[in-house]
């Protein structure tokens, strides 16, 4: 061979492996620590309960979006900019956070009960499973409908000239390029819904609990810092792991290519049907605009008065948290990236291991299995913050993966030959191919890093003392000592910091890549 | 063959799944060849193995004795040409045209220079600022062209790139690619699947049936005599 070897096709192996021992060995240390170990008939339970909410939360919020993703895709009105924008708002809102503005709204004193009441109907309760599910898809319907609006605004231009000009209706444009393209995003988007609830843990930590509504997680979670059961915590972390394999590996199988081909970038929106149909878009995103907005003005309304003497712990913990946020989304974007590039020039087992083995676990699962690894050596306690980025990168790592290896793919397929028959690579490869083309979903991912960094409360209550609490633990603690009002002022900066965040990964994004 | 071989096609045998294709000839400076057949024949294929996208089965593609095996596509003395997607969207037509000078960008005001000369050359003087999705297909055709009169390549692969042109602006595409090789003296494979494009070319004409690249032969003769194969393409009793 008398081609020079290039620094990318070694750099991603490496990298590759790197990532694989981040996460295989939290998961060793779990694994020979719970072998062996039996679970009760309350562990059974849990994980029955994990998996229940789980599915419903990714049927319900995929479901759900897709109307609101078609409304946005196809239907242009003052606002639409503002409305996507906020669609990210809340999933960069902490769960914490999530969970107090919905009790403002649904629980027992909430505006739905004080409806319900004032109309001499019998209050509803938002605690146990509906309570839960409610809760995931407040906080995943937004990013199921930006994943699958970008479903959309993928859909080439040519494309839907043709269509046009073959006079589609509406009901013949969604079976011949609505429905490929919802059957190639969709069971991915599910997939990345059901690992969330999965492994999630402040939503059940507040509305669930007791024997019936009990998630591996908070399992997890009270057998390390309540009982101090490490081997119930692993073995009931290794059935955690079975569960998310399986989850994946079910949804490998469904998820299939569209086949659309390379368009030119001419700008073309679908047509959008006038009548019935426009009223119904309408109302669509009137209600989804509602149930999204209503909680966090809640939160708003509680916190504002705070504001101005927060208490003496938020700061210090928003510096840390955005510290954790900025480094553990600038890792995460470039491991995404180089293992991106790499998968779609030559498939590589190493790589899609890499970027698939931490879906399986959880941070609470990578957490004991640190724990375990950490505590002969140092006092876990020490490395809160280390081991915090690392997990918070493992965990973001699969979703921006998958978020740019179909755009990575792409850029190979289209553009690939051009590139390599005009020897652009390296550096330059990156700056005026690379880049500019995945100006958008690069901005897009490392935003969705940041924002689940942010408000990543699985790893850090394991570990945390005093000195390195991060902001969503200090509005947990504040919230567990009931002192509401103070805790959704650092909500108020909480949000503020994680939608800064975001919004100025994604925004800067779209306009590298305008 | 006239002067001496500076490509050569040495026992090449190219594989991808069940389809299988061979070839055995060689060109000589600044030939012109068109490459016919069915469509699905391999006309692409042997394109793709000349320019380096595609690793032969066996056997080696030479230039000036060098065996070109194993050498990435751009450090190979060719430039290609597809039938679409010549042009990166995102980038002008003057960053377009820079890449083959400058993979990096970072032009001296010399070959700025020779940028917009390029650009005058092809008639798309003044466009240097306009992206691809602003140019109708004749004027991407050119400014793909005027790419190449920058690179300069001793060989110039095109791979139907005018198939989407009408008869009229073919004909000039093709005689702009007569003038670019001319000034940069290489040596033009093209794929066409029209014989009236193979004479306007000129130069000699290699048939693909049943798997084998024939060796060219004059396209005058071979259109004024086909072998059973090519009249069966060309549709001729």
């Amino acid at each position: 061979m008398a081609s020079r070897a290039r620094p990318l096709s070694l750099a991603a192996p490496a990298l590759a492996a790197l990532l694989l021992a981040l996460v295989a060995a939290p998961l060793a240390a779990v694994a020979w620590r719970g072998a062996g170990l039996s679970l009760g008939p309350a562990d059974w339970a849990a994980v029955r309960f994990s998996a229940t909410q789980a599915l419903l939360s990714a049927v319900f919020s995929t479901l759900l979006a897709i109307p609101v993703a078609r409304a946005l895709a196809r239907r242009s009105f003052p606002g639409r900019g503002l409305l996507i924008t906020l669609m990210g708002a809340p999933f960069l809102l902490p769960a914490v956070v999530a969970v107090l503005g919905l009790l403002a709204v649904f629980g027992r004193s909430g505006l739905i009960n004080g409806a319900l009441t004032a109309l001499g109907l019998p209050p509803v309760s938002i605690f146990g499973l509906h309570g839960v599910v409610i809760a995931h898809v407040f906080l995943n319907l937004p990013l199921a409908t930006r994943m699958i609006l970008q479903g959309w605004l993928a859909l080439p231009a040519e494309r839907i000239r043709l269509a046009q000009s073959l006079g589609f209706t509406p009901r013949e444009t969604f079976r011949h390029l609505e429905w490929p393209m919802l059957r190639e995003v969709a069971p991915g988007i599910a997939l990345v819904i059901l690992v969330i609830c999965l492994t999630s843990f402040a939503v059940v930590l507040t509305l669930g609990g007791g024997p019936s509504a009990t998630t591996i997680e908070l399992a997890i979670y009270q057998a390390v810092r309540f009982e101090f059961d490490l081997s119930r915590a692993a073995g009931l972390a290794g059935v955690q792991v079975a569960l998310g394999a399986a989850a994946a590996l079910a949804a490998w199988t469904m998820a299939r290519p569209a086949g659309f081909g390379a368009g030119l970038d001419r700008k073309l929106a679908l047509t959008a049907p006038g009548g019935w149909r426009r009223g119904l878009d309408g109302l669509v995103l009137l209600l989804a605009a509602a149930f999204l907005a209503m909680p966090l003005w809640a939160v708003v309304l509680r916190g504002l008065p705070g504001l101005a003497e927060l208490p003496a712990p938020v700061l210090p913990a928003a510096g840390r948290s955005v510290l954790v946020a900025l480094v553990s989304a600038s890792l995460t974007t470039v491991a995404a990236l180089v293992l991106a590039l790499a998968a779609a020039r030559r498939p590589s087992p190493t790589i899609e291991a890499a970027a698939t083995l931490p879906l399986a676990t959880s941070g609470l699962v990578l957490g004991t299995g640190l724990f375990l690894l950490l505590r002969p050596f140092v006092s876990p306690m020490s490395l809160a913050l280390p081991v915090t980025v690392l997990v918070n990168m493992a965990l973001s790592l699969p979703y921006l993966y998958r978020i740019l290896l179909p755009e990575a793919r792409a850029l190979q397929a289209d553009y690939g030959r051009l590139a390599d028959s005009l020897a652009l690579r390296g550096l330059a490869r990156l700056r005026w191919l690379v880049l500019p083309r995945l100006a958008r979903p690069l901005g897009f991912g490392a935003g969705i890093a940041a924002a689940l960094s942010m408000g990543d409360l699985g790893v850090i209550a394991l570990f945390a003392g005093e000195r390195q609490a991060t902001l969503p633990l200090v509005v947990q603690q504040l919230t567990g000592a009931y002192r509401i009002e103070a805790a959704a002022s650092a909500s108020l900066v909480l949000v503020a910091l994680s939608f800064a965040l975001f919004w100025a990964c994604d925004a800067g994004g779209r306009r590298a890549g305008a | 063959m006239r002067g001496a071989a500076v490509l050569e096609l040495d026992h090449l045998e190219l594989v991808q799944g069940p389809f299988r294709l061979t070839a055995h000839w060689s060109a000589g400076p600044g030939e012109r060849i068109a490459v016919m057949g069915p469509s699905g024949s391999g006309k692409s294929t042997l394109l793709s193995a000349i320019a380096g996208f595609l690793p032969p089965q066996s056997g080696a593609v030479r230039w000036q004795g060098r065996d070109l095996v194993g050498l990435p596509p751009g450090e190979r003395p060719v430039t290609i040409l597809f039938q679409d997607q010549n042009l990166f969207p995102h980038l002008t037509i003057a960053q377009n045209l820079a890449l083959g000078l400058r993979p990096d960008l970072r032009l001296s005001p010399d070959d700025r220079a020779r940028l917009e000369q390029a650009l005058a050359r092809v008639g798309l003087a003044g466009l240097g600022a306009r992206r691809p999705a602003q140019l109708s297909g004749g004027q991407a055709s050119r400014a793909a062209l005027a790419r190449a009169l920058l690179r300069a390549r001793p060989i110039l692969l095109l791979d139907e790139p005018f198939a989407a042109l009408g008869p009229a602006l073919r004909q000039e595409m093709l005689d702009l690619v007569d003038q670019v090789a001319r000034e940069t003296g290489a040596l033009v494979l093209l794929v066409t699947h029209d014989p009236g494009d193979a004479l306007a070319l000129g130069g000699r004409t290699a048939f693909i049936a049943e798997g084998v690249v024939q060796v060219p032969v004059p396209t005058t003769t071979l259109m004024a005599d086909p072998p059973p194969a090519l009249r069966d393409y060309l549709g001729r009793k």
